[in-house]
């Protein structure tokens, strides 16, 4: 295998974007990852998109992006895993450079939400879990992870404050994106008053619907000093792991073993730990995600994520900045393209260009990336080289 | 979208709750699967759910999704059954804000939405407080 270099990123503005479409927002944000890198030509694309059927009624995005991006007939494959579809693009993009396969190729991943209502929003996020033995019984995503949220308080003393604690701070990083759909600060209070979706979870412990795309250029670490002048950012870990897409079926409600086990697999490929670890953007799609997330990455003990947040541990200027874009929470959650969004802010705070939000002194990033209530899990970790 | 011969195909879980017990570990599934995730083996036999158990976690959903829009807001639950298995339904018959977890519930069937797509009336197992 060889080592596998990323040397350049693209993202376009997430939000609402009435306006423009599912290949037209994909096709800035891979054009910008591609002008980035400096690279004329791309061997292979991948894409991630968990739902494009249900959001805007279009398979088969593997010919027609690989069609828009206008570099011949290069072999493009979609790749799909619900909300960890952009990670897994990213693995699978990963696995061909490293091989030998391809020397230049595109890890992409996009979705358009809001080309439904709301209501077909919900109904198409669903298909993430089991439709015969959970959606069946009217129970959403949110409310999945409430029932996750609620065990979580109740074995853990988990406070209500500790959820409101990481909406805060997710929105006072992604008020210093310019790329974030919700780049607002929220008060605590404004989390605990805004209008429950399932309880315990309000509406401000929820990520967003969202366009949104983005893209990463990746090539053999050997090749990339010759193609690119800016600080080099390589690939040293990446590992997928899976768990019952059935909640019910998990021994712990409140333990996400996919992740532990993902985690586990990344740091041993990178010969660190996670003490060595200089920020991480993981998958806040609900505010208890992030707190069980930093659990099973090895951040917290096991219960005690709650206090990273509220004790300012997680911030930026703490002791491992979690979510320094924002995350899902503040930057938005374009199902298909937060994996790779991930990975776009990972190599911006390794090379030192995440302007107000740079982490100091960063040379590891970990990225985390979650389908479902944790039956996906890809982890990345990168290192500035 | 749930299709006639679709919705038929579980009735025995829905209905009857019909689970599978693994031959070689004895580990009880439900719905049934073709390998026990424990021993990995392949002969099961039938078995049906125990129809009382413990709540796990609930939580009550006030944003629903299509065909369930009527019944806001409601209690959704997981209820861990005697002999491991855990199942999620509503949790009817009640207030869902009085819910706490350790309830003693049961199994009871009911008619789970008003009507699908495709026109059916989707009826299942939902839970209710047992009352002493």
């Amino acid at each position: 295998m060889r080592d596998v270099a990323v040397i350049g990123v693209g993202m376009n503005r997430w939000g609402e974007l009435w306006e423009r479409s599912l290949r037209d927002i994909w096709t800035e944000a891979a054009l910008e990852a591609v002008d980035d890198a400096g690279v004329d030509h791309v061997d292979a694309m991948y894409v991630g998109c968990m739902s494009s059927g249900l959001f805007v009624g279009q398979e088969h995005l593997g010919a027609l992006l690989a069609d828009q991006l206008g570099m011949g007939p290069i072999p493009g494959t979609r790749v799909e895993s619900a909300c960890a579809s952009g990670g897994l693009a990213l693995r699978q993009a990963w696995i061909d450079v490293a091989s030998g396969l391809h020397d230049v190729v595109l890890a992409t991943g996009v979705e358009k939400m809001t080309d439904v209502d709301g209501g077909a929003a919900t109904d198409a996020l669903a298909t993430a879990a089991d439709q015969e033995y959970e959606s069946y019984h009217g129970v959403t995503f949110p409310g999945l992870y409430a029932m996750m949220a609620r065990t979580h308080m109740h074995q853990h003393r988990t406070t209500r404050r500790q959820l409101s604690a990481v909406a805060v701070k997710n929105h006072r990083h992604g008020s210093k994106n310019p790329l974030a759909q919700f780049p607002q600060t929220v008060t605590a209070e404004q989390v605990e008053e805004s209008v429950l979706v399932a309880d315990p979870l309000r509406i401000l412990d929820c990520s967003p619907i969202t366009d949104g795309a983005a893209a990463v250029v990746l090539v053999p670490l050997e090749q990339a000093r010759a193609r690119t002048k800016k600080s080099l950012v390589r690939i040293a870990a990446s590992a997928h792991a899976t768990d019952a897409i059935a909640l019910h079926e998990r021994e712990d409600l409140a333990w996400l073993a996919s992740t532990e086990r993902a985690a586990r697999q990344a740091y041993a490929q990178a010969g660190i730990g996670p003490d060595d670890v200089s920020f991480c953007e993981v998958h806040d799609c609900f505010t208890i995600a992030e707190i069980m997330v930093i659990e099973a990455l090895g951040l917290a003990p096991r219960g005690c994520g709650g206090s990273g947040a509220e004790s300012g541990a997680t911030a930026l200027g703490g002791k491992v900045p979690v979510n320094p874009s924002g995350g899902l929470k503040s930057k938005g959650h374009p199902v298909g393209a937060t994996g790779i969004a991930q990975v776009r802010e990972a190599v911006l705070q390794l090379r030192g260009e995440a302007g107000e939000r740079q982490v100091e002194r960063a040379r590891w990033g970990l990225t985390q990336n979650m389908g479902g209530t944790g039956a996906s899990t890809v982890v990345h970790v990168f290192e500035r080289v | 979208m749930i299709g006639s011969a679709r919705y038929w195909r579980e009735t025995p879980q829905r209905y009857r709750y019909e689970a599978t017990r693994c031959t070689g570990c004895g580990r009880t599934f439900f719905p049934p699967r073709n390998v026990c995730s424990r021993c990995r083996g392949r002969t099961f036999e039938k078995t049906t759910l125990p129809r009382e158990g413990v709540l796990e976690t609930f939580t009550v959903i006030r944003v629903a999704p299509k065909g369930f829009t009527d019944q806001v807001p409601y209690g959704v639950g997981i209820v861990s059954l005697p002999g491991g298995v855990k199942v999620t339904a509503q949790v009817v018959d009640c207030d869902p804000e009085t819910l706490a977890i350790g309830d003693r519930l049961r199994l009871e069937f009911r008619r789970v939405r008003q009507d699908g797509e495709s026109g059916i009336l989707c009826y299942g197992y939902k839970f209710v407080p047992v009352r002493h």
